[in-house]
């Protein structure tokens, strides 16, 4: 808390000079006004000459306009320069999509061609480069998304779509990966109009919640998914039995770049970004999310769209 | 045999995918910027086109719009295979003619495939 007041060392860790920094010229305009009611109060009862007081006034309007203008600069440089982060984000991400490409499609080459002349070991060596360039796609896809959620660019076609479609076929797309870590889903799903909504954004929503859910299961996991109507609400419900939040993180959790303390002892993957990027994507259709969770118990995360016919 | 051109300024996925595709039994022809992709769809008439967004000397965008504005060339379809995502034009792709829109980065080779197999079939 004290630190936030040195707004000095505030304001030059965001590169910004003292006369550009918001904080302290909001500081220097109280002073001003103050002292200048003050003075003008002194000057008026001494000399009483309604010119003289009239003059001080525009005066001071003048300097406070004039700071004023500090402070929308100092405002708008800090702009520019998330603007020109967003971009540079955007553009390096687009860059390295390319090399990644490479790899991953002369991978698959390599992998499909000589499929039966490849040792085992070698098949394997080639499966490891295969998932690291893959974890590093979608560490990319996550950046690309975050910096369209800054700039206010997700750009959303909409289409009608039946969330319990999505649903099964996700979930029997992880089922082959969740077989592997002891993972069963449990799928409990009214039949529900069509939503209109992004496509591609529900299967985002969809694929970072149950992608945690399955992550970080202990032993035996179960994820139940629960999909339900509530008055004109399409709401899903996907329950783990996983390591859960301890209290003190919950607040913290849709932050970007958060990561819980007790989910970094089991999975050091992950950046910290999906559940950022899943509420961006649930709130910009007009939707809720939220959460309940029980720390060694497991978690519950719900979201709650709107159905329109 | 199908003939499928692929216009894309990037050599090594050039190479990828022509061989992967040969072996699947195409024909492939490469263009390396907008301009000679133009001209070559023109002169051959591919039965589809695999199109990337960014390219020297004319974009993929003016390569769509000007394929579908040739009387000759407008019926092959066209694939864009891109990287570029996001951008304000890309919700536009469809209006533009575009059969599919994929990006690289999120597809196998195998699902590459798969896409230009529904697309010359419907």
């Amino acid at each position: 808390m004290l630190e936030k007041l040195n707004f000095v060392k505030e304001c030059h860790k965001y590169g910004l000079s003292i006369w550009q920094c918001p904080n302290f010229l909001v500081i220097v305009i109280g002073f001003i006004t103050i002292l200048s009611m003050l003075s003008t109060y002194a000057i008026a009862i001494k000399y009483a000459q309604v010119e003289i007081v009239a003059l001080i006034v525009v005066g001071i309007t003048g300097a406070l306009i004039m700071i004023g203008y500090f402070v929308i600069q100092g405002f708008e440089k800090l702009a520019q320069a998330n603007q020109m982060k967003s971009e540079f984000v955007s553009i390096v991400s687009h860059q390295l999509r390319s090399p990644l490409t490479n790899i991953k499609w002369t991978l698959n080459l390599i992998m499909l061609k000589e499929k039966d002349s490849l040792a085992k070991e070698r098949l394997e060596r080639l499966n490891d480069i295969k998932e690291n360039n893959q974890r590093m796609i979608n560490l990319v896809n996550d950046l690309l998304s975050i910096s369209r959620i800054e700039q206010g660019r997700l750009n959303f076609t909409l289409e009608k779509i039946s969330l319990t479609k999505v649903i099964k076929e996700l979930t029997k797309e992880y089922s082959l990966f969740s077989k592997a870590s002891n993972v069963k889903f449990s799928l409990e799903l009214e039949d529900l109009p069509l939503i209109l909504i992004d496509p591609h954004g529900i299967d985002l929503i969809l694929r970072n919640l149950i992608d945690n859910a399955v992550r970080y299961v202990r032993d035996k996991g179960l994820v139940k998914i629960k999909l339900i109507k509530k008055n004109n609400l399409a709401r899903c419900e996907i329950k783990d039995n996983g390591v859960g939040i301890p209290k003190k993180d919950q607040r913290k959790i849709f932050q970007k770049f958060f990561r819980s303390q007790n989910v970094m002892k089991y999975q050091t993957e992950g950046t910290g970004l999906g559940l950022f990027i899943t509420k961006s994507i649930v709130k910009a259709s007009k939707g809720e999310i939220g959460f309940k969770s029980q720390e060694g118990e497991g978690s519950t995360f719900w979201f709650e769209l709107p159905i329109k016919t | 045999m199908k003939t499928i051109l692929f216009i894309e300024d990037e050599p090594t996925l050039q190479k990828t995918i022509s061989q992967f595709l040969e072996g699947k039994g195409y024909k492939i022809k490469s263009a390396l910027d907008g301009e000679i992709g133009l001209s070559v769809a023109k002169k051959i008439k591919p039965d589809l086109i695999l199109l990337d967004l960014i390219l020297p000397k004319k974009d993929g965008f003016e390569v769509l719009k000007e394929i579908k504005k040739d009387e000759n060339i407008k019926h092959i379809p066209v694939i864009v295979l891109t990287n570029l995502e996001g951008n304000a034009d890309i919700g536009e792709i469809f209006s533009f003619g575009a059969a599919a829109y994929l990006i690289k980065a999120n597809y196998d080779l195998e699902e590459v495939v798969k896409k230009i197999e529904e697309t010359l079939n419907k």
